[in-house]
């Protein structure tokens, strides 16, 4: 449903004549891009020329080729607008795989522009020649090698379209240094006419039948995804309206957070291997399953033969191939979240706006009861600072702000997924599908671009944000006051845990020695650093963080042996969640702790 | 960790306990996708294959529209209907690919394969050789006094047949093409 903006320049269908460089920044203006991540070297160099010689575009000088495509990722999660790179040949385009593959898992339209040796020394092993398109084949939706300057503009066009159209994500163009450096036809951007058109509207058929289903249900839940995100706020608003007019529950993996607002009456919290109680045992014993936009992921689904047995489940996704590889659908509708959405509320509407209401409130009533489980209470003492604590402290203290929050991966993205709310789409910014630690970081700096105003806050595990922490200048030469938030346990939190609970204790690997004191790198850079250890000062370092005009680098030390849960292990079902602390001490009652 | 039952020092052997539960029946499927003509289409078809761990049986490839840049590549694959089904979709969703048919489930169709035997032998066993191929209509395509070279179409069945009889008559080198396949009628 997202409209892509497209500046029409004067010179709508005249062709120009330039130079294959010029080309690459007169398409992007056309494109309507403003902001550029990138990295340059010897197979760019004509295309930074042009850089250069124009104002239209910032372009965003990163630390490493990584940062730049997280960043792109990351600004366009937070704007909805395709995320833009430009990076040099070999070593430049090899280290862009890990960000295209976080874009292709997460399905986050970015559109990465690599030099490449001459088309007349390609194939010879030359200096800094990589087989770009080979390797990144995999790792993107669809990719090209540009040898005629003639077609450039028009490859950057589809491009576009390609990376922002069906289900979204990465592609790439490899533009040998001679196509750059000769001169050619500019083609101005129109409709695209290519074969690439998926389909938008869902089978009315399907949605019909689903909305029978919707009208009988006894016990339903909305299990909603990134893929309402993708499809543009007009899809959250959509999902709003039939939530709140059915008074279904609702729940949503970690990449569909903000689709629906945490505050809202219907809202279960996040499902998953990490989810909320309540959210997990309504998908276990649901009689209707309404996926909207998610791809029934094993971090969600747990163990298959055991996933939510008696319902029936109706799956909405843009990708035909995500319907029946994982779970079968009964109701598959293949479509945009936004499009289908519009129609079941129609068609919902034309037939009286029907549902099981007394069936309804007997399923909220066993909602409750679970609820009340409340799995996500934790104690902080006096001493250490709980993790679950700070986060909790963030949002108290952040959440009436115009907030953005990415993270990086580990412990304290399942907590930042816990313990924050989100109100609105396009507000979190995490790695869902790759996992990638190192993302959050680089993101954070995207989204500030994108929102130079807000307050950027990137939830970070002391282990995660190093692998990333050369963007520190990035923020600084930028003036991006990004918050680096970092729960330090000094330890890899999520592998330790593993490894407690799955190996027996033998923490393989899995802590830092000689972990940098926070403060003096940020000041080495000079940046701000804080450092806090006691809960009483917690409120005040975050004021003081939040407080300051540029970026700040925040040393919170925590737990180092805090758990994460709820936690369905792998290979478990969604009724044999651990609840963990909650257990041990005893605080559920009978019926809940045969379930761990 | 009590709530595991797993004794401290002991060892969950596999986090990953996620098989599906869809039929496991194999099936075998031959599809037709048109692709476009462009460099790499091949290699995203068959990276998706490797990729994803799925079975190439045949392959074969070629141009069939040169105005339209079209090629058309014929696959004989295998999995369990829900595999297929995978395959599929997700050579639906390559961007260079235009159409995808399962020419298996799409009604009645004819596949073909041409191949080339070459057969070394003296005597009787060359006058065999020759009496067998003349039965299952291979053509002789080049002969010296010790060899021939056989040439034959059919579908796969009858060409794995004919290089069964071949083999105790001399047979020295195979060359297949792998199947082409149309749907019968319109
Ligand atoms: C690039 C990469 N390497 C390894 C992993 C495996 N991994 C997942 S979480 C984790 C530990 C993260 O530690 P930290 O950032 O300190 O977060 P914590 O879990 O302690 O909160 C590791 C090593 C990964 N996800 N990404
Ligand atoms: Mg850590």
């Amino acid at each position: 449903m997202r409209k892509r903006q497209t500046a029409t320049s004067e010179h709508a269908d005249m062709t120009r004549q330039m130079t294959g460089a010029k080309m690459v920044v007169q398409a992007l203006i056309d494109q309507g891009v403003d902001t550029v991540f990138g990295y340059p070297g010897g197979a760019v160099l004509p295309i930074y020329d042009e850089v250069f010689q124009q104002n239209s575009i910032k372009h965003i000088l990163v630390r490493h080729e990584q940062g730049a495509v997280h960043a792109a990722e990351g600004y366009a999660r937070a704007t909805g607008k395709p995320g833009v790179c430009l990076v040099t040949s070999g070593p430049g385009a090899t280290n862009a795989v890990t960000g295209l593959t976080d874009a292709l898992m997460d399905s986050i339209p970015i559109i990465v522009l690599t030099g490449q040796v001459p088309t007349f020394m390609i194939g010879s092993d030359a200096f800094q020649e990589a087989d770009t398109v080979g390797i990144t084949r995999p790792c993107t939706k669809h990719n090209w090698l540009v040898k005629e300057t003639d077609k450039l503009s028009d490859v950057i066009h589809e491009a576009f379209h390609v990376a922002t159209s069906g289900r979204p994500g990465p592609v790439l163009i490899d533009i040998p240094k001679d196509v750059q450096f000769a001169t050619g036809s500019y083609n101005a951007p129109k409709p695209s006419t290519s074969h690439y058109q998926p389909q938008v509207k869902g089978d009315m058929e399907a949605i019909t039948e689903l909305v029978a289903a919707l009208e009988v249900a006894k016990r339903p839940v909305f299990y909603t995804g990134g893929g309402v995100i993708n499809s543009g706020p007009e899809a959250s608003q959509l999902l709003r309206e039939l939530v709140s007019s059915t008074g279904f529950p609702i729940t949503s993996t970690l990449m569909g957070l903000g689709c629906y607002p945490a505050s809202g009456k219907h809202w279960l919290g996040m499902l998953g291997m990490h989810g909320l109680y309540e959210a997990n045992m309504a998908m276990h014993d649901c009689d209707l399953m309404i996926n909207i936009g998610a791809r029934f992921d094993d971090r969600i689904t747990g163990r298959i033969d055991a996933f939510s047995p008696r319902s029936k489940k109706a799956h909405i996704d843009i990708d035909p191939s995500s319907i029946n590889k994982v779970i079968k659908a009964d109701i598959p509708i293949v479509g945009d979240v936004g499009h289908v959405l519009e129609d079941i509320l129609k068609v919902w509407k034309s037939r009286g706006r029907k549902t099981n209401s007394a069936a309804v409130a007997k399923w909220w009533g066993q909602i409750e009861e679970w609820k009340k489980v409340d799995c996500l209470k934790f104690k902080q003492g006096p001493k250490t600072i709980k993790p679950q604590h700070a986060l909790a402290r963030l949002e108290a203290l952040t959440k009436d702000h115009d907030r953005y929050i990415c993270t990086e991966v580990g412990q304290h993205q399942m907590w930042a997924a816990q313990y924050l709310n989100f109100e609105d789409p396009n507000r979190w910014m995490t790695s869902g599908g790759l996992g990638t630690m190192g993302y959050g970081f680089p993101a954070s700096i995207g989204v500030q671009m994108g929102h130079p105003d807000a307050l950027v806050i990137n939830v970070a595990g002391e282990a995660s944000w190093l692998m990333n922490m050369q963007e520190l200048g990035t923020a600084m030469q930028f003036n991006l006051p990004v918050k680096q938030f970092i729960l330090n346990n000094e330890r890899l939190g999520m592998v330790r845990q593993w490894q407690e609970l799955l190996h027996g204790e033998r923490y393989s690997h899995s802590w830092s020695e000689s972990l940098p004191d926070f403060v003096k790198l940020a000041e080495a850079f000079g940046a701000k650093g804080i450092i806090c250890s006691d809960p009483a000062d917690l409120d005040d370092a975050i004021m003081e963080m939040i407080n300051h005009d540029g970026p700040v680098l925040f040393d919170c030390l925590v737990e180092k042996h805090e758990n994460c849960f709820p936690m369905i292990p792998s290979g478990k079902a969604h009724n044999e969640m651990l609840l963990g602390e909650a257990d041990t001490q005893g605080v559920i009652d009978a019926k809940g702790s045969v379930l761990v | 960790m009590s709530a595991l039952k797993l004794k401290k020092g002991s060892t969950s052997h596999s986090a990953y306990n996620l098989r599906p539960t869809f039929s496991d029946v194999i099936e075998k499927h031959t599809l037709a996708v048109l692709v476009e003509n462009e460099p790499g289409v091949l290699a995203r078809v068959i990276g998706l294959f490797a990729g994803r761990g799925y079975n190439i049986e045949s392959l074969t490839v070629a141009e069939v529209d040169h105005q339209g840049h079209l090629s058309r590549i014929t696959i004989v694959t295998t999995g369990t209907p829900q595999v297929i089904e995978q395959i599929k979709a997700q050579l639906g969703r390559i961007v260079s690919v235009h159409e995808v048919h399962d020419l298996t489930v799409e009604g009645p169709s004819v596949e073909r394969e041409l191949a080339m035997f070459k057969v070394a032998g003296q005597g009787d066993k060359r006058v065999e050789a020759l009496r067998l191929a003349d039965i299952f209509r291979a053509n002789v395509v080049d002969s010296t006094l010790e060899t021939f070279i056989f040439e034959i179409t059919g579908a796969p069945e009858k060409i794995d047949a004919f290089a069964d009889l071949m083999r105790p008559l001399g047979l020295t080198e195979v060359a297949r093409t792998g199947v082409a396949a149309l749907p019968r009628g319109d």
